[in-house]
């Protein structure tokens, strides 16, 4: 027994709070608690949780804009996305050393299908350019090469890129164009480049050492070739071209090529500015199109809400949130025919399991024991067995419609259509889930003593109003519990309603399934599945509201 | 088997069989017979089948032969529901999910009871078991007594004539179930319904009833008040039932109207009072109540038998004291006698003469 003091708080013997020696004593117990469950604790969190909300992330991670085309959304900022002119001369140059870059890492098809989700006809635009980005400024570079052929040669590039021997270099640039590639191919692009331009020609030069940092980091680790041994890209002469003709000041420099770069300087003078623009326009007029610009600035930030706008049959427009085309709404009604269907098949499965489990429940021994095989025999049968079983059993050809045609009670001519459309999905459905209904239900009936009703009808109740006012109520909880398995299992349902749901009979999850594994929309899918999981929550929760969790009993 | 079938009876057995199987018979040839206001008791072991007895009236079992007669009309047809009997269950079976109002409410709501009047009926049957404050309360939340309290207002509240109880006081310890036996009793002498109790505690059958059914092997082996139960048990089986009770056993030598003498197995003859045997020759077991046992052989007069006796233990129980002796080659022979005054404490060891009166010497069926 420990001690009240009037003022303290109650102590143990040893004169330590008891709560404190509570907790230290039941400490150990807990700890094996845990160590118990932990291999199973850690494997859920490994192997599924983790890469569920990883997958979920995805619904608002957006991040590929950016990273494709970091140049073009910088340049963007600075453009009003809502009025009616397009972006500069300066995005273009941006987007061009964007572009080149993304098709030489080859990933600009897949920021195109990204942007398409959002605007059709991105994708051939990105597709078309990616192809033909590398002839920008031929016509210059060509100029280039013919005032001194040293700038086609990739051992004067390296010299003149590199400095003198014993020059302060400029790593940092090297880093920097690493951390972009990497950003830009999702890997690590980890390993020696080889190559580190000086500190001087990074000052006098800056796109031009910035692109041949580009180039070199992707050639000597994508590639894994020496950067000395190669010719530059054509970005990194265009970059050039643009660095002398921006008035770069040689005057003071006579590090490598100094000698060529003044004879460059000087003979590019003359020569047309490289239009960005127009050459875009040429590869596809599409860049042209005010709309896809907006569509590029909407989606630039790393996140976005466009994948739950999509997903609710809405877009994001320069005007605000809009819903989307009467013709291109799809998911709203799937969703609502998603919950239609779940709940038509939970009423079907409380109404078929009631009567089953109450036999279950108090038929003799024996003879519930075979009534409860047959019950679970369907649970040793594959699930796509049962499924397509359902589906020799109702198609027009199928054993049901020859019955009834056999019978006279169907004209051969106007078989029934009972597969492939909504009826369909509920009846095998419901077959499938009837067992996780009748369970639930058994072992809450089979705690409710027969004494109940037999007390009822000793006070003078009719069968019915025993059934009724005092069997009934007490077996709830039990529809309850049947209801919540049921209901969550038929909202993510797949298999059945993609085998025997046609089109009118599909879910959300045959749509989510879509997205994952053809339309590749992860995004998309994330988004509609995590719109499921919250209806889920949102219902459990207010299952608890109204009936209470407690009066939930599976066991 | 005597016919207790009389012409004012509120409850009949007729020749009443019950099987469940179709082989063997749980209830065999009942015939009881109850005038109303009575406060009869079905006592017996497990398995006898009291409360079989007891489900067939209350109509949750079909007789497979004979007839029940309430009030004299024929109830083997008329379903539970209509036959207007309260019920009072081992478990309570009061319904978990009504507050103790609404359980109490419930058999008048199905007899279609006004509103007012129900609730007034309400009231006044938890009044009538103290539990007035109780009625907003949930089962669950009220201690084995106080549930049994509201399950005897229930089976009450629709005023039926006749209570079923079905070992009501199981539940509960020692000192409630003291209390509650009395406090049935009253209630039920007091509003004058007729009730039939089952149990297989013979202290509360004795305590409570007016008569007592002693069940064994599907017939009544004896029907009569407490007393007369106690001290003359027709057979061997009653006698050992009810009470404490030391046999020995003999062969009968001579047989008289009133009286018998008894060979015991030892050589040994005694008197006794023929009971259930008959002639001459037949094996008999005598049955002698403890405490009709005279350690003081002075005390009974002249015609008493006295035996020799050895004594084997001796215990201390306070108001008396139980003393196991060895007679008649038999060392399960117990006596008790009262811790007066100048009661002498017989010592282990020690060899006493012992004697009873012959009318308190019951010569019964062998066993």
């Amino acid at each position: 027994m420990s001690d009240t003091t009037d003022s303290g708080p109650v102590l143990a013997a040893d004169g330590t709070p008891l709560k404190r020696s509570l907790n230290r004593a039941l400490r150990a117990q807990k700890m094996r608690a845990l160590a118990l469950i932990a291999p199973l604790l850690i494997f859920v969190l490994v192997t599924f949780i983790a890469p569920i909300a990883d997958m979920l992330f995805r619904s608002v991670e957006n991040q590929i804009v950016s990273n494709t085309l970091p140049n073009t959304v910088a340049t963007l900022n600075d453009w009003d996305g809502t009025g009616d002119t397009m972006p500069g001369e300066e995005t273009f140059e941006a987007l061009y050393y964007d572009m080149f870059l993304a098709a030489e890492s080859k990933r600009h098809t897949r920021l195109g299908s990204r942007l398409n989700y959002e605007e059709a006809g991105i994708s051939s635009m990105f597709r078309t350019s990616g192809r033909r980005v590398d002839d920008v400024g031929e016509d210059q570079i060509d100029a280039l090469e013919d005032i001194d052929e040293s700038w086609g040669d990739e051992a004067f590039w390296f010299a003149l890129m590199s400095g003198a021997d014993g020059a302060a270099k400029a790593d940092d640039i090297v880093e920097a164009q690493r951390t972009r590639l990497s950003r830009l191919n999702e890997t690590g692009f980890s390993g020696e480049v080889g190559f580190a331009p000086s500190q001087e020609i990074a000052d006098l030069l800056p796109r031009t050492v910035r692109a041949y940092s580009a180039f070199a980091v992707f050639t000597a680790i994508a590639d894994g070739d020496v950067v000395a041994e190669e010719e530059p890209w054509e970005t990194v002469k265009v970059a050039l071209i643009e660095d002398l003709r921006n008035g770069a000041d040689l005057s003071g420099y006579d590090g490598p090529g100094a000698e060529e770069l003044r004879a460059a300087q000087e003979g590019m003078a003359d020569q047309p500015a490289i239009d960005y623009k127009q050459a875009f326009l040429d590869m596809n007029e599409d860049w042209g199109d005010l709309d896809n610009w907006k569509t590029i600035k909407m989606y630039a930030p790393p996140f976005t809400e466009g994948y739950f706008l999509n997903a609710i049959d809405m877009q994001k427009t320069p005007e605000g949130f809009q819903a989307r085309p009467e013709s291109e709404q799809i998911y709203i009604k799937l969703f609502k025919r998603t919950l239609f269907m779940s709940l038509m098949i939970t009423g079907s499965c409380i109404l078929l399991a009631y009567p089953v489990a109450f036999l279950l429940a108090n038929l003799p021994m024996r003879t519930s024991s075979l009534l409860m095989i047959l019950v679970l025999l369907p649970f040793w049968t594959s699930l796509l067995v049962r499924t397509s079983a359902w589906k020799v059993m109702l198609q027009q050809q199928g054993v049901i419609n020859d019955t009834l045609v056999w019978l006279g009670l169907v004209d051969d001519a106007s078989r029934l259509v009972m597969i492939n459309n909504q009826f369909g999905t509920i009846v095998a459905m419901t077959h499938i889930l009837l067992p996780f209904m009748i369970l639930p239900m058994y072992s809450v009936m089979s705690t409710i003593p027969p004494y109940y009703v037999r007390a009822a009808k000793s006070l003078g109740a009719t069968n019915w109003t025993a059934f009724w006012r005092v069997y009934f109520p007490q077996s709830v909880p039990g529809i309850g519990a049947g209801s919540i398995l049921v209901f969550i299992l038929a909202i993510g349902y797949y298999i059945t309603p993609e085998i025997v749901g046609g089109t009118t009979g599909t879910f959300i999850s045959n749509r989510i399934a879509y997205h994952i594994s053809i339309s590749l929309n992860w995004g998309l899918a994330a988004a509609l599945g995590s719109i499921l999981l919250a209806a889920v929550l949102i219902l459990y929760w207010a299952y608890d509201k109204i009936v209470g969790i407690d009066n939930v009993k599976l066991g | 088997m005597a016919d207790t079938t009389t012409g004012d009876a509120f409850v009949e057995f007729e020749r009443v069989q019950k099987s469940y199987d179709g082989e063997n018979l749980v209830v065999k040839d009942l015939n009881l017979s109850m005038p109303k206001g009575e406060f009869l008791t079905m006592l017996g072991p497990s398995g006898s089948g009291k409360t079989t007895c007891l489900m067939m009236l209350a109509g949750f079992e079909t007789a497979t032969h004979g007839e029940i007669k309430l009030d004299g009309r024929p109830i083997n047809n008329i379903p539970p529901h209509k036959r207007g009997i309260g019920m009072v269950f081992q478990n309570y079976a009061l319904f978990p999910h009504m507050t103790v109002a609404e359980n109490l409410s419930f058999p008048l709501e199905v007899r279609k009871i006004g509103k007012a009047d129900r609730e007034a009926k309400v009231k006044r049957a938890l009044d009538m078991v103290q539990m007035g404050a109780f009625g907003g309360r949930r089962p669950a939340q009220l201690s084995g007594g106080q549930q049994q309290r509201i399950a005897l207002a229930r089976a009450l509240v629709f005023e039926p004539e006749l209570v079923l109880m079905d070992e009501p006081l199981g539940a509960l310890d020692k000192q409630l179930r003291e209390h509650m036996q009395f406090e049935i009793t009253n209630l039920a002498h007091e509003l004058g319904i007729t009730t039939v109790y089952v149990t297989h505690d013979q202290t509360e059958a004795l305590t409570m009833s007016d008569r007592v059914a002693v069940f064994d092997d599907g017939r009544i082996q004896q029907l009569a008040p407490p007393d007369e139960l106690y001290e003359s048990p027709e057979n061997s089986f009653v006698a050992q039932f009810i009470g404490e009770n030391n046999t020995l056993e003999g062969t009968i030598k001579e047989i008289g109207d009133d009286i018998c003498l008894v060979e015991l197995d030892d050589g040994e003859l005694i008197d006794a009072k023929p009971v259930n045997v008959s002639k001459v020759g037949d094996r008999t077991t005598i049955s002698i109540r403890p405490e009709r046992v005279e350690v003081d052989t002075a005390k009974l007069g002249e015609n008493a038998h006295t035996l020799k006796a050895e004594v084997m233990e001796f215990i201390y129980m306070g108001d008396v004291f139980r003393t196991r002796l060895r007679v008649a080659g038999k060392d399960d022979f117990i006596i008790k006698t009262r811790n007066s005054a100048d009661q002498r404490r017989l010592q282990p060891g020690e060899q006493i003469q012992i004697g009873w009166l012959p009318r308190d010497c019951r010569a019964l069926d062998a066993v």
